[in-house]
């Protein structure tokens, strides 16, 4: 194998497994650390630059980092004493938010002088909320159209307040017209070409995936009053045109929608609350957190269960029959679900609430202007680098670009897009996106001190305290999750293992000696005669069969063999480093953060 | 030093032994030597030769004298006994603990000084004795603790540090040792675990007094140009006799037999050694001739390593003393003091 080139900003940016997963690539070990210290405003600025809604996803994030936490692969539960479990990140993330002091004069401003670009963002959702304060910040003048009154979208209407405060997605959208250039109004969009014929510089679509899917079965018209779609009834709660449901409720569906659709039911009446899903438990597309959560509101979750038909009573809707089903896989590994020939289960109920997914809709968007749409998903054709559609001055992100997604996505789309709009506006290419900014820094403090915390603590993951379910039941904007405290959180912020403060190899000052080697407790580190990469992973001190994780190899030893370290299992705690008789191996903190538009 | 423990956990893949231990269970606390010192790799050898040999950490004893070496057992096999005796002094005081307990499994650890000046008598009558041990001496040619002074086995002609030139003639603890009687005898180096970690095993399963000198590099004071114990030296100066893989249970030699070809050595205990060949027609056999090999390289400022003397059916002190096969310690106070009758008839028969 080659000699890793360490100058590659991608190459460390993958060791830290957090931030490589997260759409947007926060710096997640930093804020931790600053949480850790207390530094929380601090924290909190690292997230709202990179993520523009800490607060909000520090409770609602999909958390694609937790997965990819290095602690899933490294704690063992005989030391641990429970399960491998990932850093609680996202909640980290809300105890920055929780706990930091006024930031408001941290917050960016927009030049007193606007550079006269107008740009028009359609839905007021976090794509294109991402996108307003990226380009207001330097000038642009930019206008979100929402057909709801106010800014947030999908964050405002499709996420309950027992798990997302109002006062959290006001105070968030207040730092982002603060900076100043952003306009909101309200006003339902029905022709992209009426807007392009506007004098826009540039638009970008963010109007999310609006319409939820139904279910047409036998019954579906006759039970019309009692059957609503998730999303919709969810904005109507938010709003307060809903405020009651029936005593017996059936959820369809079995992503996050259904999870918040069955425990909002259980706030407006619901006493016998049922998710009902086609697929197996296992194979549901809603986290494992909020299946949880809705299970301990004594919500449960049938599986394996078609839905039939609704049966009608005096013209009132009163239960529905299932299929019984199995999961069989052909060979490519294929699902189908297969009936199993048991009697159809009939369950009785008042309202029923179909949450089976969201579709994308563009009625509005006439076919003729230029922008070209996939014939087979009928959605518009979107470049995943630059999100700009096929007509020049149309950008699309957030589940508008793609299809449903989450948050997080959403602001890392914004995040491109107005880096795209920006260089389309400057006469520059598209396709040449700026480099990662990337900071290097010795973490060595003395001989055997360093400027981080590294000894490893191998605490359990610490549960977030949750209001009592009576009290929670009571009220519906009763937050559930009461947040880590101080306390908690600096527990839960020392299990990070600090993959950022990277290991760093000089060939040239090494003897060779095996320090490093005999202290590693994880077997990371090897000397040996160089090979390919297939027949050098299993020559390892521990074979390295992750081959996700990379490996580190360091040439120009005196014996001529090489160094490799598999960064798999690496705890970052720099014993290699404190062992080195000569300095081969430091201790050195990569910052990586995303460049936005502009900071090029 | 370092002030961390090492972390608890470990590569989720590591390995147990038929026993159930992992080789972390055969660590001992953090070193407090010097960062790269290579008594550090000698400890991770035993550790791992120890895990290898599926041997029950509380039936070692692991005894020391005086020094950085003799710090190091508190290193490795923290679940076994342990004993920091006097300087110079662990040869006799292992002696006394073998002849008391038989069944353990006897490690002294000790240094160039420790072994080659103030211990010099107690070394040379545990070899002749034919003690049941594994000796290893961490030799790096200086006092490490008192700031790098020449130890009695630097060569003649080594520079120090700060200059000073070696005029004494250093002492050869290997060639000592076959000279003095000793069943097993080799050299190895602490930057070659390859080698040292089998040279281990197969010394702590000889049934003899077995000698591992071992050249590891003092980093803080004898790692530089004009030493002979630096890793850069041993490096370009070893002259590996074979390469040794230790088999237990009598399995067949396997069919692919290396360039040099190989030496199978059947142990009493019914295991094999098996020396790969590197030096063609050396014998470890062979006492005279492996004295005159050890003198040929050192003439030409080489580090003869490897196997170097063996002797294929030892006997030990135990035989010698025709010792009954029940450890004196297990043994009741009738049969240790069989009373005056039997101290009369012994009396007897010697008038």
């Amino acid at each position: 194998m080659r000699a890793t080139d360490i100058t590659d900003p991608n190459y460390f940016h993958k060791v830290v497994d957090c931030q490589w997963a997260c759409p947007a690539h926060t710096p997640v070990p930093e804020y931790i650390r600053l949480i850790a210290h207390g530094r929380y405003s601090d924290a909190y600025m690292i997230n709202w630059k990179s993520n523009v809604f800490p607060g909000i996803l520090g409770r609602t994030c999909d958390r694609p980092c937790e997965p990819a936490c290095r602690r899933t692969r490294v704690e063992d539960e005989t030391v641990v004493g429970a399960r491998k479990e990932p850093v609680a990140i996202c909640r980290l993330k809300r105890v920055a938010a929780d706990f930091k002091d006024d930031v408001s004069g941290l917050m960016p401003r927009a030049p007193e002088v606007s550079n006269g670009r107008k740009i028009a963002c359609i839905g007021a959702g976090p794509a294109s909320l991402t996108v307003a304060r990226d380009l207001a910040v330097m000038g642009y003048e930019v206008t979100l159209f929402d057909q709801n009154p106010q800014l947030g979208g999908m964050i405002r209407t499709q996420i309950p307040h027992f798990r997302l405060p109002v006062s959290v997605i006001d105070e968030e959208m207040d730092y982002i017209t603060s900076v100043g250039n952003i306009a909101f109004k309200q006003r339902e969009v029905d022709s992209l070409k009426a807007v392009l014929a506007e004098d826009w510089d540039a638009i970008f679509v963010g109007t999310g995936a609006p319409r939820g899917r139904d279910l047409a079965i036998p019954g579906r018209d006759a039970a019309a009053a009692n059957i609503h779609i998730g999303i919709d009834w969810l904005s109507s709660v938010s709003f307060g045109h809903v405020d009651t449901v029936g005593k017996k409720v059936i959820v369809l569906g079995g992503g996050n929608t259904a999870m918040d659709c069955c425990r909002t039911a259980r706030r407006l009446g619901g006493e016998t609350v049922k998710v009902i899903v086609r697929s197996g438990f296992e194979e549901m597309k809603a986290s494992p957190w909020e299946k949880d959560d809705a299970m301990a509101e004594d919500i449960p979750i049938l599986n394996f269960m078609t839905p039939k038909a609704f049966h009608v009573e005096d013209g009132r809707l009163v239960g529905m029959t299932f299929e019984t089903v199995r999961a069989e896989y052909d060979e490519k590994g294929r699902r189908s679900l297969v009936p199993t020939g048991d009697p159809d289960p009939y369950v009785e109920c008042d309202d029923v609430l179909v949450a089976i997914g969201q579709e994308n809709a563009f009625p509005w968007i006439e076919r003729d202007i230029g922008l070209e749409f996939d014939a087979r998903w009928d959605m518009p054709v979107v470049d995943r680098v630059t999100l700009q559609s096929t007509h020049p001055k149309v950008f699309f992100g957030g589940d508008a670009a793609f299809g449903p997604e989450n948050i997080i996505w959403a602001a890392a789309h914004g995040h491109d897009a107005a880096i795209s709009i920006h260089k389309l506006l400057e006469g520059e290419d598209l396709k040449d996106r700026p480099a990662p900014l990337m900071d290097v820094v010795s973490q060595k403090m003395g001989i055997h001190e360093w400027s981080y915390d590294n000894d490893i603590r191998v605490d359990p993951r610490f549960k977030v305290p949750h209001r009592a379910l009576e009290e929670s039941l009571a009220n519906l904007s009763a937050e559930v999750e009461l947040g880590f405290d101080p306390v908690l959180a600096f527990k839960e912020a020392q299990r990070c293992l600090n993959c950022d403060i990277q290991t760093v190899f000089a060939p040239k000052l090494c003897i060779e000696c095996d320090a490093c080697v005999d202290i590693c407790p994880m077997d990371s580190i090897t000397f040996a005669d160089n090979g390919e990469e297939q027949d050098l992973r299993l020559r390892l001190t521990a074979p390295a069969l992750n081959a996700d994780q990379d490996l580190y190899i360091g040439e120009g030893l005196p014996t001529g063999r090489v160094m490799v370290k598999d960064e798999d299992v690496c705890l970052h705690c720099g014993l290699c480093a404190e062992r080195c008789p000569t300095g081969a191996w430091d201790m050195r903190k990569y910052f990586i953060e995303m460049t936005h538009a502009g900071q090029a | 030093m370092t002030y961390l423990t090492k972390p608890k956990l470990h590569h989720p893949a590591l390995k147990r032994n038929d026993i159930g231990f992992t080789r972390r269970d055969y660590e001992g606390a953090v070193s407090t030597l010097c960062a790269g010192c290579g008594h550090d790799s000698i400890s991770a050898s035993i550790v791992q030769a120890c895990f290898e040999l599926s041997i029950e950490p509380h039936r070692v004893a692991k005894l020391s004298g005086i020094g950085c070496s003799s710090k190091a057992p508190t290193y490795f096999l923290g679940d076994s006994h342990g004993f920091n005796t006097v300087h110079g002094r662990m040869p006799s005081v292992l002696t006394g603990a073998n002849l008391a307990n038989r069944e353990l499994i006897y490690m002294g650890v000790s240094g160039d000084g420790d072994s080659a000046s103030i211990g010099l008598g107690q070394f040379a009558h545990l070899m002749r004795r034919g003690v049941n041990m594994t000796y290893i001496v961490m030799n790096n040619g200086v006092y490490g603790l008192t700031k790098g002074q020449f130890s009695a086995t630097a060569d003649k002609g080594s520079v120090a540090k700060r200059g000073a030139v070696n005029n004494d003639a250093g002492i050869d603890l290997a060639s000592l040792a076959i000279i003095m009687g000793a069943s097993f005898v080799a050299r190895s180096f602490s930057g070659d675990k390859g080698q040292l970690t089998p040279l281990i095993k197969a010394a702590m399963s000889h049934p003899g007094a077995a000698i591992l000198d071992v050249v590891s590099p003092c980093v803080a004071f004898n790692n530089h140009a004009g030493s002979t114990k630096s890793y850069d030296f041993v490096r370009d100066h070893n002259a590996a006799v074979n390469r040794l893989d230790l088999i237990v249970g009598a399995e067949p030699m396997e069919a692919d037999v290396p360039p040099g070809g190989m030496i199978e050595v059947p142990q009493v205990d019914g295991s094999n050694l098996r020396l790969r060949r590197i030096t063609p027609d050396y014998d470890p056999s062979d006492k005279a001739g492996a004295l005159g090999f050890i003198q040929e390289k050192a003439a030409l400022g080489e580090v003869a390593t490897g196997l170097l003397y063996l002797e294929p059916l030892p006997r030990d002190l135990h035989g010698a003393l025709n010792t009954i096969p029940t450890p004196l310690n297990q043994l009741a106070e009738q049969d240790l003091c069989p009373g005056q009758a039997a101290l009369d008839a012994i009396n007897a028969s010697l008038r």
